[in-house]
């Protein structure tokens, strides 16, 4: 044990690494509200049963949470590229997470909707209510309610998922600290700083979520 | 008015109506008494338009419900609907359950809406419950905000499906109080209800179910305490005993 730590070499760099940071949560930001929109999609089709968008949806669904984001990430870098297609690095990595993100998503909205038991339902159609008001007021609060812990986790995920972007030349958080220790070969240090940030970026996504659902959310469920 | 005209229902091969009939005035109190399963639930879902159904007509102030062109949205602002499971919104505290009908569908003012909603509170009681969330309350006080949910949107007629049957003996009380004080307003009522003693008590009309069609019905004091078919005298001597 007589390895000498130099931190000046990482302080040196933090203004690079913060914005590498700013980049990690730039693009899993948009990765979720992309994400998420498609993903309420998917799960209507999925539970509609109308071919083809049934099926569709299920092999969309199938492909995201059975493969490893490395090869979705290989696929929209390397893949489309065989096609002609080139994608930067970030768009790369985003394609990516908004395609995972909207997979693992509409399963849990799918669950979300049918966690509503039929009696909200019929109260609220019994109240003369029309389709549209009866999930704008009754089903989709709720359901925003019980899959509000899970969406979260995706976003946490997604944070985390997005450090593959190293493997394509991004400039994220892991990309940037990649390439300062292989310039400074203080690797333990660069990435002993970084997984500090990553962990602040977490908890300060998790604090955030925690605080607007005690806001959003004042009755019990 | 409410007439049922030769209505049959069906579940896939189970036919659960088999031709019903009966006639509810303005002002009138039908209750519909029965084993489960005989159907009596149903047809309260029927009424509502809640389910289709297959054959026969239903008429509510002479509007034909099951018909293509008939508005079932708008019509079920008539019919005030209870169900067996209190299922009052939990994501909204009380006063907003019953304010969101009148202001959503009726479209009044929310403070008006708001209004509404506590004087039909005070009326069953929950006058000081308006800021609770209903999971916080009991089983007979979900039930009395569920109805008070009904009256806000003043329908002329409530149907009550077994508003008693999910609650503890000692919660039951209280409802069916709601439902006398309903009685002496001058409510139309269709109540599906177990409660023998109180559909004695309070109808115009009782029907006897038995497995989808009406075996007797008539007034309370012929078909509870004078019952004439067989099935009903059975029905009442295991239920009364």
């Amino acid at each position: 044990m007589n390895y000498e730590f130099h931190w000046n070499v990482v302080f040196q760099k933090m203004p690079e690494l913060l914005q590498g940071a700013f980049v990690t949560l730039h693009v899993s930001v948009l990765s979720m509200v992309l994400g998420i929109v498609i993903a309420v999609f998917l799960a209507i089709a999925k539970m509609n049963n109308k071919p083809p968008f049934n099926y569709m949806a299920s092999t969309w669904i199938e492909i995201a949470r059975n493969t490893p984001a490395l090869f979705q990430i290989y696929m929209a870098y390397f893949g489309l590229g065989a096609f002609g297609i080139h994608l930067s690095p970030y768009m790369a990595v985003l394609c990516a997470l908004v395609f995972i993100n909207a997979g693992y998503l509409a399963e849990t909205f799918r669950g979300g909707f049918q966690s509503i038991p039929d009696a909200q339902y019929n109260a609220s159609k019994s109240l003369g209510m029309t389709n549209f008001q009866t999930y704008r007021y009754i089903i989709l609060p709720q359901m925003f309610r019980r899959i509000y812990h899970p969406m979260t986790n995706q976003f946490v995920w997604a944070i985390l998922m997005s450090s593959l972007g190293i493997l394509v030349g991004m400039n994220e958080l892991s990309g940037e600290t990649q390439r300062f220790q292989s310039l400074s070969f203080r690797t333990l240090e660069f990435f002993m700083v970084t997984a500090v940030l990553y962990y602040i970026i977490t908890k300060f996504v998790l604090l955030s979520a925690a605080l607007i659902s005690k806001r959003l959310f004042r009755g019990e469920i | 008015m409410i007439k049922v005209q030769n209505v049959r229902k069906s579940f896939g091969d189970l036919e659960v109506l088999k031709g019903i009939d009966l006639e509810v005035q303005k002002g009138e109190v039908l209750s519909v008494i029965g084993g489960s399963g005989s159907g009596k639930s149903t047809l309260l879902y029927c009424i509502n338009a809640i389910e289709k159904i297959q054959g026969g007509k239903i008429f509510v102030d002479d509007i034909d419900v099951h018909a293509k062109a008939t508005n079932k949205d708008k019509l079920r602002q008539k019919l005030g609907m209870v169900f067996q499971q209190w299922n009052s919104f939990p994501h909204m505290t009380v006063l907003e359950n019953v304010a969101l009908g009148p202001q959503v569908v009726k479209k009044i003012a929310k403070e008006e809406a708001i209004e509404i909603a506590r004087k039909e509170l005070e009326h069953v009681g929950l006058g000081d419950k308006f800021d609770v969330y209903p999971t916080k309350m009991s089983g007979g006080q979900q039930q009395r905000l569920a109805i008070a949910r009904a009256l806000a949107m003043k329908p002329d007629y409530m149907l009550f499906d077994e508003v008693t049957s999910a609650l503890d003996p000692e919660l039951v009380g209280e409802v069916l109080d709601t439902l006398r004080l309903l009685r002496e307003d001058g409510m139309t009522m269709i109540c599906v209800t177990h409660e023998i003693a109180f559909a004695r008590e309070v109808s115009d009309q009782v029907a006897f179910f038995n497995q989808g069609v009406i075996d007797e019905i008539g007034r309370p004091e012929q078909v509870i305490s004078n019952p004439q078919k067989e099935t009903t005298q059975s029905f009442l001597s295991k239920v009364l005993s």
